[in-house]
This record gives C-alpha cells, sequence and structure tokens, in this order.
C-alpha cells in the first residue's frame, strides 16, 4: 500500500511516535497524529482523505469508542477501516469495540510486526 | 435320394470343409508371419540404442535426484530466511521501542513531564499495569513514591516508603542491581508492596537516585519478554539522567527567578 494516509488518534505522545515509526514501513505513507477523539473528527473534516484509522480507547475529552462510534454514523467516513490499539486486554473489551465498528483490535504492548500485518490485510481489501 | 448320392454330397461337403481349412492355416501362417516382422520392424535396432537410451534415463534420474536435493535444500535456506527475518523483524520492533522511549524521555527538561514519559513508557512499551516510581531522598536516605499507575490492583503504592538497604526495594537502591521475578508464580499471594515483580534501579552511572518497581502485567502479558529487560536498562540510565537533569533544571530555574527578584529589588532600592 503506497500513499496512504493515517490518522493516529493516541494521547500518549510516545505511543503516538511509536505507531507513527511503525507506519513508516508504507512507501510514502502520510501520518496524521490527533490527541483525542474531539481532536480526530477535527483532522477527518480535514482536506486529508484519510485511509486508516489507528485509535487508543483511554484518552481525555473523547474516548476511541466514542470516536468509533461517530466516525460509523457519518456517511461521508463510515467506510474509513478503524483499529483499536489499547491497554485493555479483557476480551469483553475487544468484543465491544468490534461491535462498536472497529476492523481490528490490538492489545498493548504492540508488535510492529503484527501492526503492519493488520493493515495491510485491511487496505488490500 | 440313393446312399451313394447321400455319399457324394458327403464328400463334396468334407472336400469343402478340407479346403476351408487349408486356407485358414495359410491365412494364421501369414498373419504369424506379418505378427513376426512387426515385432522386429518395432524392437530397438541395435544394442548401441539400447544402451544409448539407458544412459539417457540413467542421467535423467541423476538429474531428477540432483533437483530433488536442490530443491530440499533450497526449501531449507527459505526456512532459514523466514526465520532470519522474523528474527530481524523483531530486533526492529525492539530498536524502535529503544529509539522512541530514549527519544522521548530527553525530549523535555520538565520533571512532571518526565515522569508522564517515563510512565508512558513502563505501561505502553513493557505493558505494565500497576507500578510505582520512587525517588531517593538523599537526606533521609529514604525511597518515596513520587508517581504511581494502579492502585486499584496495588493498594498502597502511593505511599511506598523504604530505607536505604531494607528489603528488597532498598537493597536495589543500595547495590543498583535490578531484581525480577518476573511473573507471580504463585496467582495474587506473592506480590506485595516489598516484593515486587520487579524492580529496576534508576541510576547515573553507579549512583543509585530512585527505582522503578512493577507489581502487576496488563491482563494481555504473561511475562516479560527479552525487550523489557533492553528496556528496563535503558530507562535505568536515560530514566535517571532525564530525572536528574530536569530537577537540575528545575532548581536552577527557581534560583534564577529569586536571583531575578533580589536584583530588580536592589535596583528599585537603589
Amino acid at each position: 500500500m503506497e500513499n496512504a494516509n493515517f490518522l493516529v488518534v493516541e494521547d500518549s505522545p510516545t505511543m503516538r511516535q511509536l505507531i507513527s515509526f511503525s507506519l513508516k514501513r508504507f512507501k510514502n505513507a502520510k501520518i496524521i497524529e490527533a490527541v483525542d477523539g474531539v481532536d480526530a473528527l477535527k483532522k477527518l473534516s480535514g482536506p486529508d482523505k484519510i485511509d486508516l484509522i489507528l485509535t487508543d480507547i483511554n484518552m481525555p475529552v473523547m474516548d476511541g469508542l466514542k470516536l468509533v462510534s461517530l466516525v460509523r454514523q457519518n456517511a461521508q467516513l463510515k467506510a474509513i477501516p478503524i483499529i483499536i490499539i489499547t491497554t485493555e486486554g479483557a476480551e469483553e473489551d475487544r468484543e465491544r469495540g468490534l461491535a462498536l465498528g472497529a476492523n481490528a483490535y490490538i492489545s498493548k504492548p504492540i508488535q510492529s510486526s503484527h501492526l503492519i500485518k493488520t493493515i495491510s490485510e485491511l487496505l488490500a481489501v | 435320394m440313393t446312399e451313394e448320392t447321400r455319399a457324394e454330397k458327403f464328400l463334396e461337403l468334407f472336400n469343402k470343409g478340407k479346403e476351408f481349412t487349408e486356407e485358414l492355416l495359410r491365412e494364421n501362417q501369414r498373419l504369424r508371419y506379418r505378427i513376426a516382422t512387426l515385432e522386429t520392424e518395432h524392437t530397438p535396432g541395435s544394442s548401441d540404442e539400447v544402451a544409448r537410451l539407458r544412459a539417457e534415463i540413467q542421467q535423467l534420474t541423476d538429474e531428477n535426484r540432483r533437483i530433488g536435493q536442490r530443491f530440499r535444500e533450497v526449501e531449507e535456506e527459505n526456512k532459514d530466511f523466514a526465520n532470519r527475518y522474523i528474527e530481524v523483524e523483531e530486533q526492529n520492533n525492539n530498536l524502535a521501542n529503544l529509539y522512541v522511549a530514549s527519544y522521548q524521555l530527553h525530549s523535555t527538561l520538565d520533571f512532571r513531564e518526565v515522569i508522564t514519559i517515563v510512565q508512558e513508557i513502563v505501561i505502553n512499551l513493557i505493558g505494565a499495569e500497576s507500578f510505582a516510581i520512587l525517588l531517593l531522598d538523599e537526606k533521609t536516605n529514604e525511597l518515596k513514591t513520587i508517581a504511581c499507575e494502579g492502585e486499584d490492583v496495588m493498594p498502597g503504592i502511593q505511599t511506598i516508603s523504604a530505607r536505604l538497604g531494607e528489603g528488597i526495594l532498598g537493597e536495589v537502591a543500595k547495590t543498583g542491581e535490578s531484581y525480577y521475578i518476573n511473573q507471580d508464580v504463585e496467582g495474587g499471594g506473592k506480590v506485595t508492596i516489598e516484593k515486587p515483580l520487579a524492580a529496576v534501579p534508576l541510576k547515573i552511572k553507579e549512583h543509585v537516585i530512585g527505582l522503578i518497581s512493577i507489581y502487576r502485567l496488563l491482563q494481555q502479558k504473561d511475562s516479560f519478554s527479552a525487550v523489557d529487560y533492553e528496556l528496563f536498562s535503558l530507562l535505568a540510565a536515560h530514566a535517571a539522567t532525564a530525572i536528574f537533569s530536569s530537577k537540575l533544571y528545575s532548581q536552577s530555574e527557581r534560583k534564577l527567578n529569586t536571583i531575578q527578584s533580589f536584583l530588580d529589588l536592589l535596583t528599585t532600592t537603589s
């Protein structure tokens, strides 16, 4: 996948940098960062067409689950694949995230290879 | 019909049968000859030809065996490459983690921000659910919690106090040697405030300024992995220098403000 635009929604700068670092494996990838759900919605209405969203769950202002839910309700945005990346590893959290419309759920600490594989699969469809 | 006439008819019939039989025998002989001729025509003409074909078969069999052997070798090489690729991927992942952790730790001189970054690293990169960051008070020789996470699963971590050299935490701070039991082998009963899963000293060269004490890993993480030990080593050195320099910076800023106020006072009074 080349020239993809990724939106990384994460309140932790360390995690944002780590995820962005992994995404650089995709040729000419553009990485747009957001610190919470509200910031993410602003970036989604911006000029860049987002190909995939990677979001944390626990964030201030608006959490990741709310963001997933709002994106899925929006006619223009609902087709964008979403990956949840979170410390919440319980099965019920996973099921909740996927039920709201996330395409994949990855628990922290993340393995770069796993993240790349998941993204490649989602963008290949 | 008289008997004589009947005998003649029989003889005539017999003669016809004889002729037919003779004709069949001739045809049979002719066909046998034909078969023999055809068989001769389709048999390899010479023993040289047979030898040549046998050699060719042998050559092809050897070639086939060589190709089979090479195929198995290439298959082994492929497996080896695949394994090495996984190792390189893992190493790449580990290096990325270490790079990001180190980059973030030195990205600020604000003490609270440095502490937050250390917490982020411990949560997101190591995968700890409950842990405390303790700093050593050099005047009282006591370790005290300055930040923690997961108080709900390990009550009391927000107020840890340990004397240098006493207990596991005190000993780690005194010797500068990390302590690990890796996982809670007795299912929750063994880890206590005084006996964590891991205690990593924060040190600048041999000078310990505090430690990180880990009590519980995230649900999805069973035990520490190889990269965690690398991260612990990195944290031991880089977090210590980052914390120490940010403390010095905030102290110097405070002093600068005091001096500035003093100078302002002198200027206004004179």
